[in-house]
């Protein structure tokens, strides 16, 4: 029972990881449909807000609080920028816009190289984020644990701001009928912008996330942008429900292939999964006629 | 008063629209009759900005909008109600609304001013768009066009493929807001003896031009449609 239960918080763990990255993706991807494969260097560069913000404040746990809203406006503004300059050339060109991000995650990965150097930087875990808590008579890491509610509070805060607030119905709007939303009064480069921002910021706070559990390096963003994309697109392009189901069922059929095989065979049993899944439902868990993010 | 000068409209290097001007007159109804093909929906395209003029202007209270994008054009004035009783699907019909009413601060009245027009949208506020009959979903458009506050009323055949019950409250409904002053209205309609009966100006299109323009009052239906070789 204890390793069943074991393998089950793993599996969340690593849901909740891809869940943070993924949510960013389903704005972005599922709005505007761009695939940036610099998604993930944004994730780097929310990591290393946190050590900057670690090496000024110099304590640990009020470091990550102070980095998580300024990863989110780091990664937000990073995404912005890119929006600015090099995507909203390139709409309607969408294996231009995938090379176009791929070539500048590299350029971002090298920045951090030069900025930082090549080997990982040391992030401290503060104190109360150190150890394990019991639950249900197997042991959760506190810091798996953070990030487990650090992403359920993004997928409510971004839940609420889509149904219930200005912004969200119009990026709601937008997603079903660009010409539509032009048509009726909205602003939809401008609307565009902001779900970059926000996008690309979730996958700031994503980055300080990590930092808990992974080591801070120029290239932790390629671990996990593949997966998150996965989540995406079997989750259903655009729908935020798509995204928690398939983040928490690849991360939890994960970890159950990884108990009885090696990490390799299980990657590869799982894609082997997405790719049937894929087979049988191209659009994804769910999906409507026209886009839709709840 | 919206003016569209010497529009010429190309797809690619195909041009469909040569060269037309249409005046819709200050608090009335310009209307645009023609065959499938004409142009007359490329020309209002043209007109709210969701195409590009190959050259020509438009116009609006003398303004040049011309360069605008769709959505500063809605502000200055020009809202669109597109063919095809169009209408944002996983929205509520209350999302619906409020999303064009949001960040105005006569919103509220508007949205009441719209409801009352079309009453019946009142009971499915809280219904999907994409749930609604063609018939609702068509007076759902309108209704937010018209919280925008607009100037001129741009309508692409909004009776089109809609029962006929309906089509007599929306045909209605385009008489009064037209008698209320205030508003000038473009008019893109099949029906021809309600366009007519409506109209102050029409003008008939064919293959991309003006063929035949005058008063509304005075045309009879059977000569326009002989203009038009029905």
């Amino acid at each position: 029972m204890d390793a069943v239960l074991g393998q089950l918080y793993a599996g969340l763990s690593l849901g909740s990881v891809l869940l943070l990255i993924a949510l960013g993706l389903t704005l972005t991807f599922g709005q505007m449909g761009v695939i940036n494969m610099a998604h993930g260097e944004f994730l780097m560069a929310g990591a290393y807000t946190t050590y900057v913000v670690q090496q000024v404040v110099g304590g640990a746990g009020l470091s990550l609080l102070i980095a998580l809203p300024l990863a989110f406006l780091v990664g937000g503004l990073l995404g912005v920028l890119l929006e600015t300059t090099l995507i909203s050339r390139l709409y309607s060109r969408p294996l231009d816009t995938l090379l176009v991000t791929w070539g500048v995650a590299l350029v971002l990965q090298q920045l951090a190289r030069d900025v930082f150097g090549a080997p990982a930087v040391e992030v401290r875990t503060p104190e109360w984020l150190k150890g394990n808590v019991d639950l249900f008579g197997a042991p959760f890491t506190k810091g798996r644990l953070f990030i487990l509610g650090l992403a359920l509070t993004a997928v409510l805060v971004l839940g609420v701001v889509l149904r219930y607030t200005a912004l969200g119905r119009r990026i709601r709007a937008v997603v079903q009928s660009r010409g539509l939303a032009e048509t009726s009064g909205i602003d939809t480069r401008a609307t565009d912008r902001l779900t970059f921002f926000i996008g690309s910021g979730l996958a700031g706070i994503a980055g300080v996330a990590l930092t808990l559990i992974a080591s801070t390096q120029p290239y932790m963003g390629q671990t996990y942008i593949v997966d998150a994309f996965l989540v995406v697109v079997a989750g259903g392009v655009g729908r935020v429900r798509g995204a928690v189901l398939m983040a928490f069922g690849l991360g939890v059929l994960q970890a159950t292939f990884a108990y009885s095989q090696s990490v390799s065979t299980a990657k590869v049993l799982l894609l082997i999964c997405v790719i049937a899944f894929l087979q049988v439902r191209p659009q994804g868990l769910f999906s409507v006629k026209s886009r839709s993010l709840v | 008063m919206l003016e569209l000068r010497d529009l010429r409209v190309a797809y690619g290097r195909t041009e469909v629209v040569h060269g037309v001007d249409v005046v819709v007159p200050r608090d009335g109804i310009a209307v645009v009759l023609g065959h499938n093909g004409a142009g007359k929906t490329t020309l209002l395209r043209a007109a709210v900005g969701m195409l590009k003029p190959r050259s020509g202007s438009v116009l609006l209270d003398g303004e040049d909008v011309t360069r605008l994008r769709p959505h500063q054009r809605v502000r200055r004035g020009l809202a669109y109600v597109p063919q095809g009783q169009q209408s944002f699907p996983q929205l509520t019909t209350a999302e619906n609304l409020q999303l064009v009413a949001d960040g105005r601060r006569d919103g509220r009245e508007r949205t009441d001013e719209a409801l009352d027009l079309f009453p019946a949208l009142r009971g499915l506020l809280a219904r999907r768009a994409g749930l609604l009959s063609g018939g609702q979903r068509q007076q759902l458009a309108i209704a937010r066009a018209l919280i925008t506050g607009p100037r001129v009323l741009v309508l692409d055949e909004p009776t089109e493929g809609i029962q006929p019950s309906v089509v007599t409250e929306i045909q209605d409904a385009i008489l009064a807001l037209a008698r209320r002053g205030g508003l000038s209205v473009l008019l893109v309609e099949q029906h021809v003896g309600f366009a007519l009966s409506a109209a102050t100006t029409y003008y008939v299109m064919e293959s991309g031009r003006v063929t035949g323009t005058g008063d509304g009052g005075s045309a009879s239906a059977d000569a326009v449609r002989s203009v038009m070789a029905f």
